[in-house]
């Protein structure tokens, strides 16, 4: 009894946190989102996709003829898989830091803005110029001017409520 | 830990044959990481973002819903009060007429010269005719950032609401007065529907003149009725685009409305009076000659910009994108600018004709249509400073805001028509981005910009929406504690996130995302049930008390705010006892709660700060704040140092004062017991009563704390500007 109380209210519960967080992006109230907000949606329930895994994602999401829109019909069964599988898995602070200590070859235990701009346009999945300045006003140490990055994931990582 | 350990791993999974890691390969997926964890936290945030938008456009209405509060209640007052002589005072006081000085007295009385600015004053100093050089000195001196000061080439129209937003109205409306005194023909000032002395009274911009000018500021509000009354409704740019605060209606009447003695309609709250014969509106042609011709400006709710060059100019900054929008033939183009020019040569004296021409398809207009009531008039002043659109067709009344309605594309597309306009651009609702189209591009909103930003001003907002919402969601306790128990009818008093989340849209209608929200608004889960009535404590007030009666006066807090202070007619910011009697009285019936004449009669004793017999409206109001008890922390450690240092007098309480204090489940306390009656009272005493000026907020949480014993009780305030008003606070 306890067990499929749990079962049942666990995806009704995952059901209506998909459906809240669709409805913020749903502005003309027609159950559509634009597809371009399709990332963000998917961000905002937990998940941590890269940028090639959220395109497959939007492949499968959009309509034969794509219209720009994606329909709450078919995005709740995709999520809902999502999250019931727990993909994309959360980028713990640990690894994080293990990811700009990579990057810090010389070790320094910080990184020059110069720097970190540059890994980040040109490697992996490259930020747009917009991304990186936003990313950078906010991670660099206006006294220094370096990226303290372990302050920085500290910092950021605070947020995190979940 | 572990985990960390084995992704580490991960990176260093690549060697090359002699056993070196391959930097690329590492650097690679070094910043793939960042990249997807950067994406995510900006994702989250902007969701955030979103439904502290979300939160406050609901709140908007919400607080709407005040107004439309208020605006029954005052109509209750006219329906069902034949005024006892007691009562009569005090709603004669809430009808008063404006006394609008004759011309002369009025000269008089706002005489700015007659006001003497001390020499020790060290701000911008004006004298007229303004210049350019001094606006832009007053401009710095509240520095605000402009983009492009207005100018002869740079026309500008203003789409009222200047006022009631953030803490700096007044500056605001002195730099667009001042523009409009240098650049008259470039500078129009539209009126919105907050230049309205009674939304004022509600939205905090009276409270931010008295504050900010402690001698004149009586004074400088009635000239600014004045002046509201004063300013156009509407502005048509070149005949084609139409700018308006609110929106139109099906029945929008352009001619009418440049026919309206506009300044007569002080304020839109007001239903119109009874006009007397003298002052209908009966208009025949003749007439309308003759009063043009007299005061340029008590007619023509329409301005049309200066001479062809710069209009010309102007137009195509305007409307650049709408030019292929625009089919004309030869001989209308001509025609147009034969008007344009005869417009302009003419002077003001022959707009009318002209407009009426150009406006209205017929030539001839009924004789009926000259003789309009007031009521047909403020209809028309109402659509245009407080409609909306709507997505579907048609023209139905604005339930929300009271005033005003929802029209729709089909009412657009004939108005354009009938009055061959392109395009109307409108205010009144904020806009995400800053603007929209709507109806087929035919309409384009402008608003609040998006200003929000991954900053620390975004968390900023987001927390003073949330604390909006917890105080919407501790104003209807009584009913969410009912619809929780629809879903827990056992009343074990725990509830699932989901029909928490049902049972608070089935109370409050605020169509938000409460799952999304929920980790913001609740602090403790288990097992995924909540505590509600836990939670409810979380959400307390400063002192628990009589709920019913406490709620209920809460939740209608800011209609009784706005009752005292149009009482209060000299803006002094105090009422006498017997106004705020019977005040209270006629709230008490019209929310049909029993407040005893016992009750108010303890209350009003209780409140007099100053044994003077009159009541400082703050201070009373301030016994409203609401206090979120997860803040406290700060606050009670705060408060413990206070302690240490200080001896503290004890305030004289009951034992049914800590008695309530421990009951504070209680759901429903009959207000008629004494019980009840003894915490009403001591709420207010207590949170009243202060020694010393300062710190009144700290003073006051103190002697909370120190009755109720409990550090589980104490209340207090984060402590910041003792007196700011929760309506305020909502406008930033």
């Amino acid at each position: 009894m306890a067990d499929k109380y749990n079962a049942e209210t666990i995806i009704s519960e995952t059901h209506k946190k998909i459906s809240n967080a669709f409805d913020v992006f749903d502005h003309e109230s027609n159950k559509t989102v634009d597809v371009r907000e399709i990332g963000t949606i998917i961000r905002s329930l937990g998940c941590y996709p890269s940028e090639a895994e959220l395109h497959d994602i939007i492949a499968e999401l959009e309509e034969e003829e794509p219209t720009g829109f994606v329909r709450y019909e078919r995005f709740l069964p995709t999520m809902t898989k999502i999250l019931l599988e727990r993909k994309f898995r959360p980028i713990t602070e640990d690894l994080l830091l293990q990811a700009f200590e990579v990057l810090d070859q010389q070790k320094k235990g910080y990184l020059e803005p110069e720097e970190l701009n540059r890994y980040l346009t040109q490697e992996g999945e490259p930020f747009t110029q917009e991304e990186v300045e936003e990313m950078l006003s906010a991670a660099v140490d206006p006294d220094k001017n370096v990226i303290l990055y372990k302050d920085f994931v500290s910092m950021m990582t605070i947020d995190d409520h979940r | 830990m572990g985990s960390g350990v084995t992704k580490a791993a991960e990176f260093n999974k690549r060697y090359d044959r002699d056993g070196n890691v391959i930097p690329a390969a590492l650097t690679m997926k070094a910043a793939v990481m960042i990249q997807r964890w950067y994406r995510q936290y900006v994702a989250r945030m902007e969701v955030r973002r979103r439904y502290t938008w979300n939160i406050f456009q609901s709140m908007e209405y919400s607080d709407l819903q005040d107004q439309i509060k208020l605006y029954n209640f005052l109509g209750y007052l006219v329906d069902n009060f034949t005024p006892s002589s007691s009562e009569r005072n005090l709603i004669s006081h809430i009808f008063r007429e404006n006394e609008v000085c004759r011309d002369a007295e009025w000269e008089r009385y706002f005489s700015y010269a007659n006001i003497e600015v001390p020499d020790i004053y060290s701000g911008p100093r004006l004298t007229f005719p303004l210049d350019m050089a001094q606006v832009a000195n007053l401009a710095e001196a509240f520095k605000n950032k402009q983009n492009g000061m207005p100018s002869l080439e740079k026309p500008y129209i203003f789409n009222g609401d200047y006022v009631d937003r953030g803490k700096d109205s007044i500056e605001i409306l002195l730099i667009l007065f001042a523009f409009l005194l240098v650049y008259p023909g470039d500078v129009y000032l539209n009126r919105g529907n907050h230049e309205d002395h009674i939304i004022n009274l509600r939205y905090g911009f009276t409270k931010e003149v008295l504050k900010k000018y402690k001698m004149h500021g009586k004074r400088i509000l009635k000239l600014l009725q004045k002046i509201f009354s004063w300013l156009p409704l509407v502005t048509v740019i070149d005949h084609r685009v139409l700018v308006v605060h609110g929106g139109i209606s099906d029945s929008t009447d352009l001619s009418l409305i440049a026919r309206v003695d506009r300044h007569k309609y002080v304020s839109a709250m007001r239903p119109p009076k009874k006009s007397s014969a003298s002052r209908t509106n009966l208009y025949r042609p003749a007439e309308v000659q003759d009063e043009v011709m007299t005061s340029k400006n008590s007619q023509g709710t329409l301005m049309f910009p200066k001479p062809l060059g710069s209009r010309d100019s102007f137009q195509r900054r305007s409307l650049q994108n709408f030019s292929s929008a625009i089919t004309r033939t030869v001989e209308e183009e001509q025609e147009i600018r034969r008007r344009q020019a005869e417009f302009s040569l003419s002077g003001f004296s022959r707009s009318h004709q002209i407009l009426s021409l150009s406006l209205s398809s017929e030539v001839e207009e009924d004789s009926s249509e000259f003789t309009n009531t007031d009521k047909d008039e403020w209809k028309q002043i109402l659509d245009l400073l407080w409609s909306d659109p709507m997505s579907q067709d048609g023209c139905i009344p604005n339930e929300i805001r009271g005033g005003g309605c929802y029209w729709g594309p089909d009412v657009t597309e004939d108005f354009l028509n009938r009055n061959n306009l392109q395009l109307i651009i409108r205010s009144h609702e904020c806009k995400q981005d800053g603007y929209e189209f709507c109806h087929n591009r035919k309409y384009q909103a402008t608003g609040m910009t998006r200003g929000l930003s991954l900053s620390q001003s975004m968390k900023r907002t987001e927390h003073m929406a949330l604390k909006v919402l917890r105080e919407q969601l501790f104003a209807h306790k009584s009913d969410l504690i009912s619809a929780f128990q629809e879903f827990d009818k056992e009343k074990i008093g725990l509830i699932s996130l989901d029909h928490w989340a049902a049972a608070i849209e089935r109370v409050l209608h605020l169509d938000l995302p409460w799952h999304v929200l929920h980790v913001q608004l609740v602090s403790n889960t288990s097992d995924n049930l909540l505590d509600y009535h836990a939670w409810f404590r979380d959400l307390a007030l400063k002192k628990p008390g009589c709920e019913t009666l406490m709620e209920a006066l809460y939740r209608h807090r800011s209609t009784m705010e706005t009752i005292f202070r149009i009482v209060d007619t000299d803006n002094s910011g105090f009422i006498t006892f017997e106004d705020f009697r019977q005040t209270l009285k006629l709230l008490s019936a019209y929310l049909k709660i029993e407040i005893s004449d016992e009750a108010v009669n303890e209350l009003v004793i209780n409140t007099d700060t100053n044994n003077d017999g009159s009541i400082d409206i703050d201070e009373f109001m301030e016994a409203f704040r609401l206090v979120d008890k997860s803040r406290l922390e700060r606050g009670r450690s705060q408060l413990k140092l206070k302690q240490e240092n200080q001896d503290l007098p004890q305030e004289g309480q009951t034992p049914q004062t800590a008695e309530s204090a421990a009951s504070q489940n209680v759901q429903s306390p009959d207000p008629k017991t004494s019980d009840s009656l003894e915490t009403a009272r001591s709420l207010f005493a207590d949170s009243l009563h202060s020694d010393t000026r300062d710190f009144p907020v700290l003073q006051r949480a103190k002697s909370l704390y120190l009755q109720t014993g409990t550090s589980q009780d104490s209340k207090i305030d984060e402590c910041s500007a003792p007196k700011t008003s929760d309506s305020c606070d909502l406008h930033t």
